[in-house]
């Protein structure tokens, strides 16, 4: 059971880690905005998989879309 | 290519005589105007279609195609006007904060974020459609401020820059400093009631002494911070509340905390049977999670009112005394000074005319189209749009003297007001809470003479048990669920207090212009006379128009090739005049415009909203131009009947216009020529009554009859003060919405009283049971936890969706595949 003299203070440290990381977080806004990053998500892969489409048929080398 | 369904960017009905269109994923779609075509076309043309996938609805109409041109913005590239609200750092970069008009959703925040992203000499934009604010760093080396504004124009959206406003900041600190908290008491609470597990296994299966000496040490360090740093601000409320002697529901949980943790520091280091570290971090954080969620709910709400500071331009031209023009910054300006107003640009401080006659546009503050026209010696208002002519004007009061200004503290002031509810709530609270301490110095003693060793974790636990943390809870997790869902069907809630007062209203009391009308003058009917045709007569005055700034101009508007019109000039309260094609035409009051061909007006056309267009032989056609009714108001207002609601007109208009659009929404009450004065008396005559009124405009109405109101609406479309000024806006001038957004608050009234019945219900049981001794501090702990839990899960009900009336905008790829 002496382990829990090393294995809680480890522990500890990681928590003060996982503190300090939350408060750079705060700091470098990352909770200032909460929504449109879900979008990013949703838009961005559709808008890059369109664009992709558009410059393959705008080729003019008659791929068949 | 169909009409049907409205314009595909704005949603709004398509005029019979426009046929304009965007190719989206190779279908055509109809939009209604150039400016909708414009923004649309920006919008695909740089693959950010999927846009209109997400977004919850259909943006707002741009406002006029103006606001994507550079030279629109060209004075903010100005190193004056930049030291206002630009900030440079080390490398040379700039960095500032733009306020956007027209964000309301988060997809509308990723399209500018995309769509600027990749600009060169823009290195970051961030957009918050919460807020309302776009935060740019640039290199001027490569972009011009200029560029990124009307970048952000031609999608559809406004921005204006914004003077670095004490409020944002600390509105921001205030969140950033909570969440830091918020933090920290949640991984303390998690890791105390860790090592807390393994003191309670240690309790029951035997553990040695020093390894329980060990888990109390680490439990007092995790939540030593908890209490010391987290739990500061309850601490420093209780205090306050000592200090004034009233007794505030921070002092028991002050009380609570603190003596569970001396009592705790004390036993881990004297020796003593339990330990409650956990219990008070647990405590503490439930606390914590309370007041987040009502000052997010605050600070959303208190986002709107930032639209004032749109109101002022940039710069403003002063005379010096010799007669030459410096064009200083706004903020500069004095009283006593004279400024040079161009036509076309803002007044930018409140003044009196001192030379030029011209007519003002002073819908920004009251909603009346009609220009109001100012000589010598008249009033202008800060705000309002000089038309015609240049004027001198000499100001009077500036920067806070200004009647925006004042107006904007009388309602900054009624917004710090918190809501009824939690007012009432606080009262009881405070009753409550001198019930409980003394009950529990009672308790104390009783134990104490009875089995000392228990009275301490028995007080500890009344404490604990009877804290109203649910109870703290109960109203703001509903009120922010309901405003969510509120916001979701087009109503932004930009006062707390008015989701409850919206669920209790009886009479809705409705302005006519700008509210029941669209606020502006649209093209009614056109009528060719003399054998003429009518389409060519509709050109002439499209072309004719063109050259005029008046607000009767906008409804010829007329999109395509329109001839072109030479040596036009404009008759001041008269109309315009040009020659098309080698013929010289009037276009304007009928009077004025038969002094063209020398005869008089005609008997049909002398009264009434009739523009003439003749040319020297004789009247060509006639067009009646008037504010036309919104679609959805007689909808709006037969819904709002079967709910049982009195609605009826009050409006500073003429009889005429007022009597007929109640006749055709079906109003009976309807009173026209009032005075802000007559609408606050109506108001307070039906509020004897015993009424609940919902006032709708979208002037300003005045700050008394708004303070009047119990609860106050503002269309989107209206003036800025006005949005600042109601309880809350009604997006895409939909007044349907109205209907369907009293149904949710009244069912967030419902789910709050649920929410205090169910909150006061366990603390009023808990109480007693408490004080026999029967909960322990570990199970108070969680039976608090749990109540909070419940309240939030039945504030979270709220937030689905119960009926779906209107059907959602369909996505494309549906489109596509189906036909029409």
């Amino acid at each position: 059971m002496t382990i829990v003299y090393i294995s809680i203070p480890i522990s500890l440290i990681l928590v003060a880690l996982g503190v300090w990381a939350f408060f750079w977080a705060v700091r470098s806004g990352q909770y200032d905005d909460l929504d449109t990053p879900a979008y990013s998500v949703l838009l961005d892969e559709e808008t890059d998989r369109k664009n992709r489409k558009k410059r393959k048929g705008g080729d003019g080398s008659g791929t068949g879309e | 290519m169909s009409n049907t369904g409205g314009c595909f960017h704005c949603g709004e009905p398509i005029p019979a005589d426009i046929h304009l269109s965007v190719t989206v994923d190779e279908a055509e779609q109809p939009v209604c105007c150039l400016g909708c075509q414009a923004v649309a076309s920006t919008i695909v043309g740089a693959g950010l279609d999927a846009f209109y996938q997400f977004r919850p609805e259909p943006t707002g109409r741009p406002e006029d195609i103006a606001q994507g041109e550079p030279g629109r913005y060209l004075s903010f590239d100005e190193p004056r006007v930049q030291q206002e609200f630009v900030h440079r750092d080390g490398d040379g970069r700039c960095e500032t904060s733009l306020l956007v008009e027209g964000l309301y959703c988060a997809a509308c925040g990723w399209l500018i974020e995309r769509s600027l992203a990749d600009a060169p000499g823009v290195e970051e934009i961030r957009v918050n459609p919460a807020t309302g604010r776009a935060l740019l760093r640039w290199d001027p080396e490569q972009i011009r401020l200029s560029r990124v504004m009307a970048h952000m124009g031609r999608l559809g959206y406004k921005p204006h820059p914004v003077l670095p406003e004490a409020t944002d900041s600390h509105a921001v600190r205030e969140r950033r400093s909570a969440l830091r908290r918020l933090i920290v008491a949640g991984l303390g609470m998690m890791q105390a009631m860790m090592f807390a597990v393994g003191l309670y296994f240690g309790q029951y299966q035997g553990m040695d002494e020093e390894y329980v000496q060990f888990l109390r040490l680490v439990s007092m360090l995790v939540a030593t911070p908890v209490v010391l740093y987290a739990g500061l601000p309850i601490f420093l409320g209780a205090i306050r509340d000592l200090r004034n002697l009233r007794p505030g529901m921070d002092v028991p949980v002050s009380l609570a905390i603190g003596t569970g943790y001396g009592a705790s520091v004390w036993i881990t280091f004297m020796g003593g049977p339990e330990i409650y570290f956990d219990s008070i971090s647990m405590f503490t954080f439930f606390l914590l999670v309370a007041r987040y969620v009502e000052m997010a709910a605050r600070h959303r709400a208190n986002a709107t009112s930032d639209a004032l500071a749109r109101l002022v331009p940039a710069t403003a031209l002063r005379l010096r005394d010799d007669g030459s023009e410096e064009e200083v910054p706004s903020r500069d300006l004095q009283p006593g000074d004279r400024v040079l107003i161009r036509p076309g640009t803002t007044i930018p401080a409140d003044g009196v005319v001192l030379r030029g006659y011209s007519s003002v546009d002073e819908s920004m503050l009251t909603g009346e189209s009609d220009p109001r026209v100012r000589g010598v010696g008249g009033k202008v208002v800060g705000g309002s749009l000089n038309i015609d002519d240049s004027l001198e004007v000499r100001i009077e009061k500036v920067g806070q003297e200004t009647m925006a200004s004042h107006i904007g503290r009388l309602l900054r002031r009624a917004q710090a007001e918190r809501p009824s509810l939690a007012r009432l709530a606080d009262t009881v609270g405070r009753w409550f809470v001198t019930v409980v301490l003394i009950a529990s110095a009672t308790v104390f003693a009783i134990w104490w003479q009875v089995n000392p060793a228990l009275a301490f974790p028995i007080t500890l636990a009344m404490l604990i048990a009877t804290c109203p943390c649910a109870l703290s809870l109960a109203t703001p997790t509903a009120l922010a669920a309901g405003t969510n869902r509120l916001a979701g069907d087009g109503l932004l809630i930009t006062r707390a207090d008015a989701v409850e007062t919206l669920a209790r209203v009886t009479h809705v009391v409705l302005d006519k212009t700008g509210t029941l009308t669209e606020g502006r003058l649209s093209l009614l009917e056109s009528r060719a006379l003399a054998e003429r045709d009518g389409a060519d007569a509709r050109r002439i005055a499209a072309t004719l128009e063109q050259h005029s700034e008046h607000p009767i101009a906008r409804a010829f508007r007329l999109d395509g090739t329109l001839p072109a019109a030479e040596s036009v000039s404009v008759t001041r309260g008269a109309g315009v005049e040009g020659e098309v094609n080698g013929r010289v035409y009037r276009l304007g009051r009928p009077d004025w415009v038969t002094g063209l061909s020398g005869g008089n007006a005609l008997d049909d056309f002398s009264q009434g909203p009739w523009v003439l267009l003749g040319d020297t032989d004789g009247p060509i056609a006639a067009f009646r131009v008037a504010d036309r009714l919104r679609p959805d108001a007689l909808d709006a207002v037969a819904t709002l009947h079967a709910r049982g609601i009195q609605v009826e007109i009050a409006s500073g208009d003429a009889p005429e216009p007022v009597r007929e659009a109640a006749r055709l929404l079906g109003i009976d009450q309807w009173r026209a020529r009032m005075t802000p004065e007559d609408k606050l008396a109506r108001l307070h005559h039906l509020q004897d009554q015993g009424a609940v009124v919902l006032m709708v405009g979208d002037g300003i109405n005045d700050a008394p009859v708004l303070a009047g109101a119990n609860v106050s609406a503002a269309l989107n479309e209206g003036t800025a003060l006005a949005q600042t000024s109601a309880g809350m806006i009604l997006l895409g001038g939909q007044l349907g919405r109205l209907a369907r957004g009293l149904d949710t608050a009244r069912r967030t009234l419902r789910v709050i009283r649920q929410n205090l019945a169910l909150s006061a219900a366990y603390n009023a049981s808990m109480l007693p049971l408490a004080a026999m001794g029967f909960v322990p501090p570990w199970l108070a702990a969680i039976g608090m936890t749990l109540s909070s839990v419940v309240v939030v899960m039945n504030a979270r009900r709220l937030a689905r969706p119960v009926r779906r009336p209107e059907p959602r905008p369909t996505p494309l790829h549906a489109l596509a595949g189906g036909s029409t």
